[in-house]
């Protein structure tokens, strides 16, 4: 079987994508899409080029988006964020990564997405471009971009300082923002934390907030709920500091100091300092 | 305007997830339910727009007997009636979107149908954009903004560096993320006014399912052994040390 691999552009979840697509096809192809972003349309291109092939594409919100059309316009399963694939079955995320399903495909073609951070990258092939036929469906006719002040993005971060209901007031996170400053890192936080209006969504990190994949993740007073966990597991590794030592955050983190982050995190930021002298 | 929300009753899951032995489910013995955050954001909205422009807010969940509870919490928001489909067992995304587009055409037409993103449990990412196919309408996907006005809206879907703004006509599908708003907290007299509220309940049948749930899973390898760098303040010299370790020092 041959695979049709849809590229969004030269990111990360793409090349992991086709890590996927080689494991699935003996042979793949690989497509973007040019012009301005409209998914029907950009599925009707992809439909078109792939003939009977099977079709993978990155488990990007756009990789979903498209691949969501793809099945609709086909009227075929579509198997989102998958981690592993086996013939006909396939084992996929559920709960933002941390239940699997093991599920088997009811079609004689196979509609997939890779689910992030689940395979190592590959090189692409040579993307082709496909130009969609743009109809009357929703296209985008507009980009705003946030004011976000000279301060590097949450998605972007190479480290995030995190906290959650441990830190116990919006003015707490003044210790997590200074240690911030002196990492060029994010200040991120928990759902509790949002909830609380202590820190805005857009700095929450989570299954229905931000998924980071930084270098280093600093999880201050965060418990480690399953709705956490599914947005910083893409971290390549997690500090976990935390008063209980039997909080669920250690279960998940590669280091971890045991105590209170008030007074553990600024003696963090005050060694920083000595050490750069 | 006539506003369709479709939710999801799941579990609220807590730090760790336990399976029933016959690996079908998650264990829900200990534990209470809710909707998708996202969901939650969709009624919220639903709930500002009919309340600015008048209309009718209307809840659809495909679920359990039991999910008629989620209806009401929709209700104690704002919203005015529900429509449950009540299933004995979890559907694929395909059969799912088939029977809410079979509801919509029974009991549309409404000029705006919302969903969350994705569920919060099986997170398939599709739902909506299949009942928007089905019934021939516009989709918009992960709005962290929307405006109605003059029988268009104006969608602000979260990409990486900002938002795309779709303008789009209505009727039409729209799905929404967490952060759209903050959902208020329904007052006491807002949850008895739900108890009366007109639900409606039909039993539907399973089709076939396209993507066939064999078993869940719990990942392996879930538990590390974390590195303990120490107790209090006195760990910091060893976290610098680690951090220059992994060169973000």
């Amino acid at each position: 079987m041959n695979v049709l691999l849809f590229v969004e552009g030269n990111d990360e979840l793409s090349a992991q994508a086709a890590t996927l697509a080689h494991s699935v096809g003996d042979e793949v192809r690989a497509v973007q899409v040019g012009g301005p972003y409209a998914p029907a349309a950009w599925a009707k291109a992809i439909v078109d080029a792939a003939g009977n092939d099977d079709i993978v594409g990155p488990g990007s919100d756009r990789g979903n988006e498209v691949l969501a059309h793809v099945a609709a316009q086909l009227d075929l399963p579509l198997a989102a964020n998958v981690i592993e694939a086996r013939g006909g079955e396939v084992t996929r995320i559920r709960w933002g990564g941390t239940l699997l399903e093991e599920a088997r495909i009811h079609a004689d073609r196979r509609l997939l997405t890779a689910a992030p951070f689940a395979f190592p990258p590959a090189e692409v092939p040579a993307t082709e471009t496909l130009t969609p036929q743009l109809g009357d469906e929703p296209v985008v006719v507009e980009h705003v971009s946030p004011d976000t002040g000279g301060k590097v993005s949450l998605a972007d971060a190479k480290v995030v300082v995190s906290g959650g209901r441990g830190v116990g007031s919006a003015e707490g996170f003044a210790v997590l923002e200074e240690l911030a400053a002196l990492l060029d890192a994010a200040v991120g936080c928990s759902r509790v934390v949002t909830s609380a209006g202590w820190r805005p969504h857009t700095d929450q990190v989570g299954q229905t907030g931000t998924k980071v994949s930084p270098d280093l993740y600093i999880a201050c007073g965060i418990s480690g709920a399953t709705q956490h966990i599914a947005g910083c597991k893409g971290a390549k590794k997690l500090l976990a500091i935390n008063a209980d030592k039997e909080a669920t955050i250690f279960a998940h983190a590669d280091y971890a100091v045991v105590g209170d982050l008030h007074e553990i995190v600024p003696a963090i930021t005050a060694e920083l300092r000595k050490v750069r002298e | 305007m006539r506003i369709l929300v479709c939710v999801k009753r799941v579990p609220i899951t807590g730090g760790r997830m336990v399976l029933t032995a016959d690996a079908q489910a998650i264990e829900t013995k200990h534990l209470g339910f809710t909707i998708s955050p996202h969901e939650e954001c969709g009624v919220e909205e639903a709930v500002r727009i009919v309340e600015a422009n008048g209309g009718e807010v209307v809840v659809l969940t495909l679920g359990p007997e039991e999910a008629a509870e989620q209806i009401r919490d929709c209700m104690a928001i704002g919203a005015d009636r529900g429509i449950h489909l009540v299933t004995s067992e979890e559907w694929d995304a395909q059969a799912t979107a088939t029977a809410i587009a079979d509801a919509i055409r029974e009991e549309g037409p409404f000029d705006l149908i919302v969903f969350g993103n994705e569920s919060a449990d099986a997170g398939n990412y599709q739902v909506g954009i299949r009942v928007a196919y089905a019934l021939g309408l516009p989709v918009v996907t992960g709005l962290k903004c929307l405006s109605v006005d003059g029988g268009r809206a104006r969608c602000e879907q979260e990409v990486p560096g900002g938002r795309d703004v779709y303008d789009v006509g209505l009727p039409a599908v729209v799905t929404v993320k967490e952060g759209l708003n903050l959902p208020r907290y329904p007052s006491v007299p807002a949850k008895l006014r739900a108890k009366s509220k007109p639900l409606a309940s039909k039993r539907v049948e399973r089709t076939e399912p396209k993507l066939e749930k064999l078993r869940l899973v719990v990942p392996e390898g879930a538990r590390k052994q974390a590195e303990i760098l120490g107790e209090g303040a006195g760990a910091a010299p060893r976290v610098v040390a680690m951090m220059q370790q992994l060169g973000v020092a």
